[in-house]
């Protein structure tokens, strides 16, 4: 008997969830975008909450949500494939997109610089900083020194560290994050010249298991900070702080995760720089098609610092992030020597975050546990 | 005259009710899919009315981003082209009773065959490095699906779960390749193989955006179609399907089916990889295993291994990977949705089978065939 009664509220509930979507549907006023509104299409490649890489453009589009004059449109867990085409031109076609962000690194070629070639009036803006000569003008791409935050992150993780062991969890042996790993293990070795970094390459971009593997094997080793490149940080900032060991976040704020052991982080910057782009449009300026930057330029940021970072902690990291932002900083200079013994910055030489030569890394410098191949 | 069909030595009555009954057949092989998809829309509908979204909002727009304009045609049609050649991979080895779910595997065998046979001969004909990319893509998926039969055939291994774990290998050598021997060093962050050049490209249909790989798609499909049900071979395999042992006993070359037909089904993938490289990717990557030889599965099962049926569930399922991302973007639902969709249209299609043969039908002629 209960059982009947119970099934018959509920078939009464459903019934009413009906109807009220039936009626709210009734109420709903068409499509409420405006004929002037600027549609505007982000693309993920993944979950728009993932704690990383994505949710960090997710939040940069929510900042330009809250623009007037907008319309904003986002797809999540799109494929690098003729997925992210087909999406690209639903969002033009159908809903009338004209400056379109996809933001994962393998859209552009083929696929964005097709579909920028094809769809000559509407913009494409993507993040990997990869435009060239070539490429179609109305094709954009942007990217970020991000390894000026690792750096910083690095001085945080050198002064904290107790065991002066510091551990990576990275995706792939790639110039982009051999260069963070590079700039954290000189940021580390400015606080405490003994530090050690222990890199663990887990081959792909999004591989949980083998990050909490990556994680719980360096605390095994006696690693006590820990910070990352991988699409989403959030296995290895709660896989470190179950542990007991630190982290140094990256991406986006990983701070609710871990508020206990988060150090900082390394963030991108988006809500500071989607809006600016939108507004360009929206005025009919020209959008560079290279944009790129660090912290002066407010492409990146730092996440606030946690409670466990002290005092000579925070002052050096300070120090350097207000030379950063004047640009007078040069975070790779000679002499440097990689981790096989070669010279590979001379004494005297300085490379600054805009030279090409950085781009092309192939090399982890001495007190970095690990290898490139 | 003692070989006159039975139909018409009795008699006109007698040929009418099996014309009847072959109607009937066929018309209850459509209708009880068709009732499945019909229950499971309305099943869809529930789910999102318990997520606060109007059921006919969702229908409307699944329409619209499926099928409601050209351009959604040609979103739905591009999205099947892989699935109509993937669904082969398990659909064709079904006949003989095997049941393969590695056409992943042999798509990316298929595509990083396809991407390195394209290296060597970069500087001939347009032409002759498509040939060569589409001979390479199929050689090499069908090579893959025939390891996994000739398992089954010579060791006993069951053909499931080591078409299975071929997958996984096939992906390391594809990552191994891309990032080591293959690695095109001038894609410095997303490791890949040498471009196959903008002139070697596969284009679109002409008058269409859909590129030629659904073509190949249809044209195999039907082909697949008349192999198994209008050939010798294809009722030789059929019978092996239906019991080896009885296959052996008439002496069918039982082993030799399995690798030929294999073969074609891995072939089938091999050529949806090497149309991903020739018409998509132009690079071989890690984006070649992106999940369409897990979808060839659920289409393959849900066309009943039937390779012609393959066609329009190809469409459909397309269809509902296109609208999609319509329903995300007007309604918020989250990507899982249209997930959810497929997999209650696969549960219900596999529950469904059971009311096969038990429909009561608006007339009964009385003619039972037990």
């Amino acid at each position: 008997m209960t059982n009947s009664t119970f099934s018959r509220r509920r078939l009464l509930q459903s019934a009413s969830a009906l109807g009220m979507a039936g009626l709210a549907t009734g109420l709903w006023p068409g499509r409420p975008a405006h004929a002037k509104d600027l549609v505007i299409g982000f693309v993920y490649v993944g979950p728009r909450d993932d704690f990383g890489y994505n949710q960090a453009h997710a939040e940069g589009a929510a900042a330009v949500k809250k623009m007037a004059g907008v319309k904003v449109l986002e797809e999540e867990n799109v494929p690098e494939t003729v997925a992210v085409e087909k999406t690209m031109e639903s969002m033009i076609n159908l809903d009338g997109a004209a400056l379109l962000f996809p933001t994962s690194f393998g859209y552009y070629n083929p696929h964005m610089v097709k579909e920028a070639a094809k769809y000559k009036d509407i913009r494409f803006e993507h993040c990997g900083g990869l435009w060239s000569d070539k490429d179609p003008k109305n094709a954009g791409s942007y990217f970020g020194y991000i390894d000026e935050c690792q750096h910083l992150s690095g001085i945080v993780a050198g002064h904290t560290s107790k065991s002066g062991k510091l551990g990576f969890v990275a995706a792939k042996p790639i110039p982009q994050v051999l260069r963070n790993i590079n700039a954290f293990t000189l940021g580390a070795k400015m606080a405490n010249p003994n530090v050690t970094t222990q890199v663990i390459f887990t081959g792909d971009w999004s591989l949980p298991v083998k990050e909490a593997e990556a994680t719980n094997s360096l605390i095994n080793q006696g690693v006590d900070v820990i910070t990352c490149h991988v699409d989403s940080p959030k296995v290895v900032v709660e896989t470190a702080e179950k542990r007991g060991a630190m982290t140094c976040g990256y991406h986006a704020n990983q701070s609710k995760l871990a508020p206990k052991g988060y150090l900082t982080g390394a963030e991108w910057n988006w809500e500071a720089l989607y809006p600016k782009m939108v507004k360009m449009v929206m005025a009919n300026e020209t959008i560079p098609n290279l944009v790129r930057g660090g912290l002066k330029e407010e492409i990146v940021k730092t996440s606030p610092y946690g409670a466990l970072v002290g005092e000579a902690a925070r002052k050096q990291a300070d120090d350097v992030k207000a030379k950063l932002m004047t640009g007078s900083y040069v975070i790779f200079k000679g002499p440097l020597k990689d981790n096989k013994g070669n010279a590979v910055i001379a004494s005297g030489a300085d490379h600054i975050q805009t030279d090409i030569w950085l781009e092309k890394m192939d090399w982890l410098m001495e007190g970095v546990l690990g290898s490139t191949t | 005259m003692t070989d006159v069909p039975l139909a018409s030595a009795a008699g006109p009555k007698r040929l009418a009710s099996e014309v009847i009954w072959r109607l009937r057949r066929s018309a209850e092989a459509a209708a009880v899919p068709v009732l499945a998809l019909f229950v499971s829309l309305v099943l869809f509908g529930v789910f999102v009315a318990f997520n606060g979204v109007n059921p006919l909002d969702v229908y409307e727009l699944m329409y619209r981003g499926a099928f409601g304009s050209w351009f959604s045609w040609q979103n739905t049609l591009t999205r099947a082209a892989p699935l109509l050649l993937t669904a082969l991979c398990t659909a064709l080895p079904a006949q003989l009773g095997l049941m393969v779910i590695g056409g992943e595997g042999a798509l990316v065998i298929g595509g990083l065959a396809a991407a390195a046979a394209a290296l060597p001969v970069q500087g001939a004909a347009p032409i002759v490095v498509q040939l060569t990319m589409i001979a390479s893509g199929i050689v090499g998926g069908g090579a893959w699906i025939m390891l996994a039969g000739g398992l089954r055939h010579y060791r006993g291994v069951n053909e499931t779960i080591s078409s299975l774990l071929l997958v996984y290998i096939a992906i390391a050598i594809l990552n191994h390749m891309v990032e080591g021997p293959l690695r095109d060093p001038t894609m410095l962050n997303t490791p890949s193989s040498p471009s196959i050049g903008d002139a070697n490209t596969i284009g679109t249909m002409p008058g269409t955006d859909v590129h030629w790989g659904f073509a190949f798609g249809i044209a195999a499909c039907v082909a697949a179609y008349v192999l198994v049900y209008h050939t010798v071979f294809g009722f030789a395999a059929r019978t092996v399907g239906g019991n080896p042992r009885a296959a052996l006993m008439v002496g069918l070359p039982v082993g030799r089916l399995i690798l030929i037909t294999c073969f074609i089904a891995g072939g089938a993938a091999g050529l949806a990889g090497a149309v991903e490289i020739a018409a998509v990717q132009e690079h071989a990557n890690a984006n070649l295993a992106v999940g369409y030889g897990y979808a060839g599965i659920l289409v393959a099962f849900l066309a009943r291994q039937n390779p012609l049926a393959a066609i329009p569930v190809s469409i459909l399922v397309g269809g509902i990977a296109a609208s999609g991302g319509l329903l995300q973007r007007r309604l918020g639902l989250p990507d899982a949705t249209v997930q959810v969709l497929q997999a209650l249209i696969f549960i219900t299609l596999l529950a469904s089978e059971t009311l096969t043969g038990r429909l009561r039908w608006p007339f009964q002629t009385g003619v039972s065939r037990g």
